[in-house]
């Protein structure tokens, strides 16, 4: 189902209204004109309420921003997107002002566009790969914000394409997780006609997309939208139904279900295992993000309580420290810091995360290590031994480890705490199978063109596959596996 | 969704609610626990399902009104719905015949050590139960713990019924007089430090099933974390139960207390609306 937009690019880009279109600008005029700048809701007004920080582009300045890109004959941006979406194909039709027609286009590879538009790290991807960036040494065409922009423009107007599915075959197929891996399995199997139930261990829909990342980056209600459509396309939802608990693979089985796809993410925070660490107010992101976003913990009427730290020590500089850090400081925070054990180099959370979080007033502890936690009479945390770290020579894969400073320990203080060091994959799957296998991470395996694990039917894809990875790379498993699984149906 | 079939008050304090929830009936084995939660504003906090009844498709829970929580479900009545109910989870217990049990329960915790002295008694063991309460009021469930007991000793603070004393008290004189072979104990986290004190003092291996904080159940957020022969473990997945000698009770204590102040907060402006 996913469009291959490696091969036909020439056919595409010798349309009629394409070669018109180029030749309306000259390319020098396009590579003069100066990137797109994202509004947002300034820093100080922002950390006292959930607001979406980047408010988007305009329409205006989205088909300015369409022009700056040079439909290159060999489009290597392409080859930069995890789910390869024809991205000159759908900047041309913002250009020429078709923007429906643009969502359309970015919908043949990727289902969630206004997710991906928002979430994905660009930077390293399609926006890394763009000629003004490999070769005219400027800022790269802003395809994120156009994706967003299309997809936005397209959610506003009233004309949302849901597919119409005219062949229904009445096989069921089952989909565990409702995360970005699991909506976009079943997305691709409703179309494919099967008859897809999405089964969900917690109370709402969604994953990482709603418990994880807050609504300054992610809205809740872009994710209940796409949701809604996946609704109307045929597809069912049950919530709080543990797979593999609740109902075993065998029930499944037996209620007719023919094949399986499992997208359960990666569950279990992984801690440090320092002194101190199960103090109170010693909280891992999972639970510190899942209280407040999926919990609604710090709203007055829910029932969820949350710590309001005034000094807050997230340790970690991943997406989810900088989320964790971000949601700490709106909710009153007066000093809130990373703590991260390398440098700014080599921190793994998105560009505009980093720069959205100095902005607001975050700092940075880069080059420090916790030690030990200490707290109060009561057993609340209190403050931290921290270490000086430094950068070693690259070793022969070129990474430099951060090595510990002798004698260079010294003692912060913090009333809260979160440890966002990365997760383990959730073992409840496994542990109800043991005939599955699974790699000594504890993560599913499977091959890497289907996503068909060693159990006959059974296929897996997302965070439960990689470990902890991206919103994009966790679609484009749905996405394939879902082929594998119509292959693997129509086989039998 | 989940109906409430049936309502029945245990002590003043003590509420045991049977819901529909087929799908978790025909699963739920001894030891395990559902996530419940009250409403869209709702926290969500795990219950030990005490009974199952496959054929009526429902699940039993037993409720002390201590938060916000545990007052909305024993406000909702026959026909009302709880929310959002998920399970099985935990790990079961594991059950052999191993000989002579012993099974002390204090409070609300012989809720969760019915179903464990039943499949206990089913396997074959002799069980000796020692069930704990303030006062006579207060303690429940003493008829259906009777009936899959060899023997049960009461014990209450004031003496208002059986012997008076501690439940420790109890196990000294069981431990003195007989050999056993095994020992659960389920009760708050204070009771069961004590307990394992004593199993200790008579080496006599030993069970506890531990009530932690929990979120999501499942192994996702680490709230329940807790420390077993100086490793961090998940109550939710790697437990509830563990052996009781290598438990961390006093970090278990500190931890059960860490929302007490938002709790309280919380509380008061709710019960003043
Ligand atoms: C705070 C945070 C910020 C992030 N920021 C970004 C970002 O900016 N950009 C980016 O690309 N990526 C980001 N990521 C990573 C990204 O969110 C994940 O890689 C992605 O969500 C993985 O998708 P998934 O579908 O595999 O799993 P998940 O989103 O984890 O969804 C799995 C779902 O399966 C359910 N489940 C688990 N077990 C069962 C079961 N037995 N039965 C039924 N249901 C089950 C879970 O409850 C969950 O809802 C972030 C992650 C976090 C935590
Ligand atoms: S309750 Fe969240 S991990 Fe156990």
């Amino acid at each position: 189902m996913a469009t291959d937009n490696t091969s036909n690019q020439k056919e595409l880009r010798d349309q009629e209204w394409r070669r018109e279109l180029k030749k309306s600008v000259s390319a020098k005029d396009r590579t003069n004109i100066v990137r797109v700048k994202m509004p947002e809701v300034d820093p100080q007004e922002r950390i006292k309420s959930n607001v979406e920080v980047n408010s988007g582009i305009t329409a205006e300045m989205a088909v300015v921003e369409a022009k700056r890109c040079l439909d290159c004959p060999d489009p290597e941006c392409i080859k930069g997107c995890p789910v390869g979406v024809d991205i000159p194909g759908f900047i041309k039709c913002i250009e020429a002002g078709e923007f429906l027609k643009a969502a359309a286009a970015i919908k043949k590879n990727n289902v969630f566009p206004s997710v991906c538009g928002r979430v994905c790290p660009q930077e390293i991807q399609c926006e890394a790969r763009c000629i003004y960036t490999t070769k005219l040494k400027k800022e790269p065409v802003a395809i994120g914000y156009l994706e967003r922009f299309a997809a936005d423009y397209e959610n506003h107007s009233g004309h949302i394409s849901v597919p119409e599915i005219t062949q229904r075959n009445h096989v069921k197929v089952a989909v565990i997780g409702s995360g970005p891996a699991g909506l976009a399995a079943a997305g691709d199997l409703v179309k494919y006609g099967y008859d897809v139930t999405v089964f969900e261990a917690l109370h709402e829909f969604g994953g990482v997309l709603k418990y994880g990342i807050p609504e300054f980056r992610l809205p809740n209600q872009i994710i209940d939208l796409e949701i809604n459509n996946l609704k109307r396309m045929g597809v069912t939802f049950v919530k709080n139904i543990i797979a593999g608990r609740t109902l075993t693979f065998d029930d499944l089985r037996q209620d007719g279900f023919r094949a399986f796809f499992v997208g359960s993410g990666a569950g279990l925070p992984n801690f440090m295992n320092i002194p101190g660490e199960n103090f109170n107010g010693v909280l891992s992101s999972n639970e510190y993000l899942t209280r407040v976003n999926l919990m609604g913990a710090a709203k007055k009427d829910h029932d969820t309580p949350v710590f309001f730290g005034k000094r807050v020590a997230v340790i970690g500089g991943g997406n989810t420290a900088m989320d964790s850090v971000r949601t700490a400081k709106r909710l009153g925070a007066e000093k809130a810091m990373i703590i991260y054990r390398r440098s700014f180099t080599e921190m793994p959370a998105r560009k505009e995360e980093i720069r959205h979080a100095q902005e607001e007033g975050i700092e940075f502890l880069n080059l420090h290590n916790p030690l030990e936690y200490y707290a109060d009479e009561k057993g609340h945390v209190n403050r931290i031994k921290l270490q000086r770290m430094e950068l070693s020579d690259p070793d022969a894969s070129g990474r430099r480890k951060p090595v510990a400073i002798p004698g260079s320990e010294f003692i912060i203080e913090a009333d809260l705490v979160i440890v966002a060091i990365g997760v383990s994959p959730n073992p409840l799957i496994p542990q109800s199978m043991p005939d599955l296998h699974v790699s000594k991470y504890g993560t599913i395996e499977v091959d890497s063109e289907k996503m068909e694990s060693n159990v006959s039917g059974m296929f897996a894809g997302g965070d439960i596959v990689r470990g902890g990875a991206t919103v994009i790379l966790a679609m484009g498993d749905g996405r394939r596996a879902a082929k594998g699984i119509h292959e693997y149906l129509s086989r039998q | 969704m989940s109906r409430i079939l049936l309502k029945e008050y245990l002590s003043p304090n003590v509420v045991q609610i049977e819901i529909e929830a087929p799908l978790i009936a025909r699963k739920r084995k001894a030891g395990h626990f559902v996530i419940v939660k009250i409403g869209t504003e709702g926290e969500r906090i795990p219950l030990t399902i005490a009974k199952a009844d496959i054929d009526k498709g429902s699940i039993t829970l037993i409720v002390q009104k201590v938060g916000v929580t545990s007052h909305k479900l024993a406000s909702l009545n026959v026909g009302d719905e709880v929310t959002d109910v998920v399970g099985p989870l935990g790990n079961p217990t594991h059950i052999e015949k191993v000989g002579t049990v012993l099974c002390a329960g204090g409070g609300v915790g012989i809720a969760p050590l019915l179903p464990i002295v039943e499949a206990l008694h089913d396997a074959g063991n002799k069980v000796i139960s020692i069930l704990a309460a303030r006062n006579k009021d207060l303690l429940i469930l003493e008829n259906e713990i009777r009936s899959h007991s060899d023997e049960v000793i009461i014990m209450t603070d004031d003496g208002s019924y059986g012997t008076k004393g501690l439940v420790t008290v109890g196990m000294e004189e069981v431990f003195k007089n007989q050999k056993i072979d095994f020992c659960v104990t389920i009760g708050p986290a204070i009771m069961m430090k004590f307990t394992s004190l004593v199993s200790k003092k008579y080496n006599v291996p030993t069970m506890a099933s531990l009530n932690a904080i929990m979120v999501d159940g499942t192994g996702m957020c680490g709230a329940c974390r807790v420390s077993v022969g100086g490793k961090i473990k998940f109550v939710c997945v790697d437990g509830p139960e563990f052996n009781a000698f290598d438990v961390d009770f006093d970090e278990l204590l500190m931890r059960l207390g860490g929302y007490k102040n938002e709790e309280e907060q919380h509380y008061r402006e709710q019960l003043s609306k």
